[in-house]
């Protein structure tokens, strides 16, 4: 139905076009008026008149109906008498009637369903008819307005240039939209879930277990299931996984990052640079689905070995591997921002240095480096928020089991390996578990924001020092 | 210490410190090679199949059709007979125990890929024709040799009297290596021998579809107003505040979003291609607008104010001249961006795109995986067939990153304009 309107409309907005335009122009030459814009931007200005507010109106409407028709129908079945207890059981009923009215459904229909359903069917019917109508309506008056306009030789493209403005706008705050939508919907569950959880039983809590809070409705909890539930959601066993994952990955990408960074601003010749830079830029192409793969199939189970012939138990889902393959992942990071921050230090620093009769690496180490340290720190704070931040290489390599643990050869979870597990597969809403994700997501997303204003803070200090 | 000595304590400092540098973009440079030469070998081998050289007679009593018979007439008919009587003749088998034995080195597919071939030739009845039949996963890997025969038969998903019917095979030219065309074909499937990458192909190909859709058109306005237009005020700082936190927001993050808002509030479908687009549009946008920012600012204000002085608008301006002059920067950054959406797997787990499907999607609405996803599955299942499976697919999608990433390069180099 969507897709026939949208038809429709692109169909009336191309022959307004033509229309416009050689309305515009047999006025002019009749009448012998000289028009204050071109034909063409007539024919534009009846096309944005025509489309916009019906694209906009279906938009909405598109996004609303199924909301308001659910309410609706669950409401008109609970006066049919059917029976549910929770939201789950609720939304069940609900994608039974839509089955029913699609024909897709196969089990018992008994009366109330049945009823339901023709319900469904009338408000379905109903809602179509009137969006089709309403937007019909949106289109006649917004045609014979902006007909109007064009009859009195308005000043055709000033006003599609204001209409068109608008619109580079509206585009523009779609960032600010995305930031609310992420702020709004990690908060909404978050706040439900710190009202079961006591916030500060989840930020220094030493145990995660969630799979204990798995089909537990949070508003029927009784005394001794709260207690349970008390202690099922610390944090600190996972922020201190995460950490260690992203410090043994730091260990890996800061000096071989660093070093070539140094390297390539410094000392390669430009055919060198030109050949290695968007080599080991390619490490941070690859999909990180692919380091995974590589860390849990080859690297794990490499290291397991070599553990077993020196002797020592190494978990086949070590931190270590882990670790190192995404340190390896974030060496372009480290590499390529120190490459350009210690290129923007000044050559006059270096003259000085060499004229003093110290060796390029002397400068390098107590010249270069300590005028860019603010810059090399900024860009290794945004490698750690991608450490941090990193899902599929600890997914598929590190651990599920929180240890509280500094043994790189035990394996620990991560905050975003815990948010998948418990997301993965069917998930109830409204259980503390399903929340659990929610508040993760809103730590790690308030933790990378930190990290990252942070070093950009840095970074761009550094850069107006010298410039 | 002299001063000779000194120096040359210096100079092996210089040395060794050069040395650290060359090592460490080497040791950077071994790790790709190192990746893609474990990748390659591991995989290469998915791209052929095992099959089994067998005679099929079409018994008319079996199969109870006539020759000539319409196509509705033999999809309803049983082959499963057919298949049972001719491939327990594939080998001299003694008794009900060794016939089953043997049943089992053919794939879960031979049924049908015997409907088939009478499908395309219905005249059928009462003759005989050989049939490469695709081997079951076990006897592909053995034919490959991924997988040992010198362990114990307990240790071994392979009994000894398969091995036995598998030399006789071997020696009798009855099993060869053909190209994989389940590979590109099929859906997922439990069995490895049978599983492609064909739907995840079809769900990339649609979520990416919709991922340029959405966040181009977006992404270019957006940067032309922030570039162009935007009055210096705090509005405009705040847009640009949001665009740089959000390119640097970790990915599963959007998946949570995805959850909340497309899946519980607006309640699209799950698992489609539909949501993953949108997912991916909302997380490459801000990673589109900084590059194309960065190209509409390359182009000199001469460039402008040119257009100006013979009398255009600055509407005018920017879309007649600024616009179409960054362009291929705009082309490129664009391209780069929909190369790091395609190879995205976690927000896309989030919104279930990890559910077993089986059909290719037909539309963007339908359950689909996507080529990230598949490699995550597979590399979860515990038959040693999907390594190899998992490893195709990675080549996959490294030749779609590669060629994608070359395009925009050569865009850049091609018609990119140097301004001095």
């Amino acid at each position: 139905m969507n897709i026939v309107l949208i038809f429709l409309i692109t169909i009336f907005s191309v022959s307004l076009f033509f229309y416009g335009k050689s309305k515009t122009k047999t006025i002019s030459i009749k009448d012998n008026i000289k028009l204050n814009a071109l034909p063409k931007f007539y024919g534009y200005y009846l096309v944005l008149w025509c489309s916009i507010p019906a694209l906009v109106f279906l938009l909405v409407w598109s996004l609303f109906e199924p909301i308001i028709i659910k309410s609706i129908i669950i409401e008109t079945a609970a006066n049919q008498g059917a029976i549910f207890s929770d939201k789950n059981e609720a939304n069940l009923i609900y994608e039974k009637i839509k089955a029913i009215h699609l024909g897709t459904y196969f089990g018992d229909i008994d009366s109330i369903l049945r009823e339901s359903a023709l319900a469904y069917a009338k408000f379905i019917n109903l809602f179509t008819n009137s969006k089709v109508v309403l937007i019909f309506a949106i289109i006649i008056a917004s045609v014979i307005y902006s007909l109007k306009k064009i009859k009195n030789n308005n000043k055709a493209r000033d006003d599609v240039e204001v209409i068109l403005k608008g619109l580079l706008f509206v585009s523009s705050l779609i960032a600010i939209l995305t930031t609310l939508g992420i702020i709004f919907s990690l908060l909404f569950e978050s706040i439900k879930f710190f009202s079961v959880i006591n916030i500060f039983d989840y930020l220094f809590g030493t145990n995660w277990s969630p799979q204990r809070a798995f089909v537990r409705d949070a508003s029927s909890i009784t005394a001794a299931e709260f207690e349970e539930l008390k202690d099922a959601f610390g944090f600190i066993p996972l922020i201190a996984g995460t950490s260690f994952i992203a410090f043994i990955a730091m260990l890996v990408a800061v000096p071989i990052g660093l070093f070539s960074g140094i390297y390539m601003a410094e000392y390669a010749s430009i055919k060198v640079r030109r050949i290695s830079k968007p080599i080991i830029e390619i490490l941070a192409g690859i999909p990180t689905v692919v380091y995974g793969f590589f860390a849990a199939l080859t690297v794990g189970p490499f290291f397991r070995q070599v553990g077993e012939n020196l002797g020592l138990t190494v978990s086949s889902e070590s931190a270590l591997a882990a670790g190192l393959i995404m340190g390896i992942m974030i060496i372009p990071y480290v590499s390529s921002l120190s490459d350009d921050v210690i290129n923007s230090v000044p050559q006059s620093l270096r003259d000085g240095s060499y004229a003093v009769g110290a060796t390029k690496s002397e400068t390098i180490k107590q010249v270069v480096i300590p005028a860019a340290l603010p810059g090399i720190i900024g860009s290794v704070l945004l490698a750690v928020s991608r450490a941090i931040g990193e899902t599929m290489i600890v997914v598929m390599a590190a651990g599920l089991a929180a240890n509280l643990t500094i043994n790189p050869l035990e394996s620990t979870t991560t905050i975003t390996t815990q948010i998948v597990m418990i997301l993965v597969g069917d998930q109830e809403f409204d259980s503390p578990k399903t929340q659990s994700a929610f508040a993760l997501g809103l730590t790690l997303f308030i933790a990378t924001l930190i990290l990252n204003y942070i070093a950009q803070r840095a970074v761009k200090k550094y850069r107006e020092k010298y410039d | 210490m002299t001063k000779e000595e000194r120096l040359k304590k210096r100079h092996q400092a210089e040395k060794r410190f050069r040395f650290y540098g060359i090592t460490s973009i080497f040791v950077a440079l071994l790790f790709v090679v190192i990746l893609v030469q474990n990748i390659f070998s591991k995989g290469s081998s998915a791209f052929k199949k095992t099959v089994i050289t067998t005679e099929v007679f079409f018994d008319q009593e079996l199969l109870e059709i006539q020759n000539g018979a319409s196509q509705e007439e033999i999809m309803d008919a049983d082959f499963y007979d057919i298949m049972i009587e001719n491939l327990i003749k594939a080998y001299p088998a003694k008794d009900r125990d060794e016939e089953d034995e043997l049943l089992k080195l053919f794939s879960g597919d031979a049924e049908i890929e015997i409907k088939k071939a009478f499908l395309n030739d219905n005249n059928l009845i009462g003759k005989t024709i050989t049939l490469d039949l695709t081997a079951s996963d076990d006897i592909d890997q053995l034919h490959k040799g991924n997988y040992p025969r010198d362990l114990p038969e307990e240790r071994r998903r392979i009994s000894d009297f398969q091995l036995v019917i598998y030399d006789y095979f071997v020696e009798n030219k009855k099993i060869s290596k053909n190209f994989n065309n389940y590979f590109f074909n099929n859906g997922d499937s439990r069995d490895p021998e049978l599983a492609g990458i064909g739907g995840a192909l079809v769900g990339s190909f649609y979520s990416i579809l919709i991922c340029l859709l959405l966040a181009f058109p977006v992404a270019v306005l957006a940067s032309i107003y922030l570039e162009e237009f935007a009055p210096k005020n705090k509005i405009t700082d705040f847009i640009e505040i949001n665009i740089n936190n959000l390119a640097a927001v970790p990915s599963i993050v959007y998946g949570l979003l995805a959850l909340q808002i497309l899946l519980a509030t607006i309640q699209l479908p799950r698992s489609t291609p539909l949501v993953a687009g949108i997912t991916l549009a909302l997380m490459t946008l801000p990673r589109i607008i900084i590059p194309c920012r960065a190209s509409l600012k390359a182009v000199p204000p001469s460039i402008r104010e040119g257009a100006l002085a013979v009398g255009a608008s600055k509407f005018q301006s920017v879309f007649h001249h600024v616009v179409p002059l960054a362009l291929p920067g705009t082309l490129s950054g664009t391209i780069i961006g929909l190369a790091q959406a395609l190879g995205e797997t976690a927000p896309l787990i989030l919104i279930g795109m990890v559910a077993f499907v089986v059909d290719i999607p037909s539309s963007p609405v339908d359950p689909s995986s996507s080529l990230p996803v598949q490699v995550y599955l597979w590399s979860e299942s515990a038959e040693r067939g999907f390594v190899e499976k998992t490893s195709a697919t990675i080549m996959m999608l490294l030749s779609f990153l590669i060629v994608m990433n070359f395009i925009a390069v050569y865009l850049r180099q091609k018609f990119e304009k140097r301004w001095n």
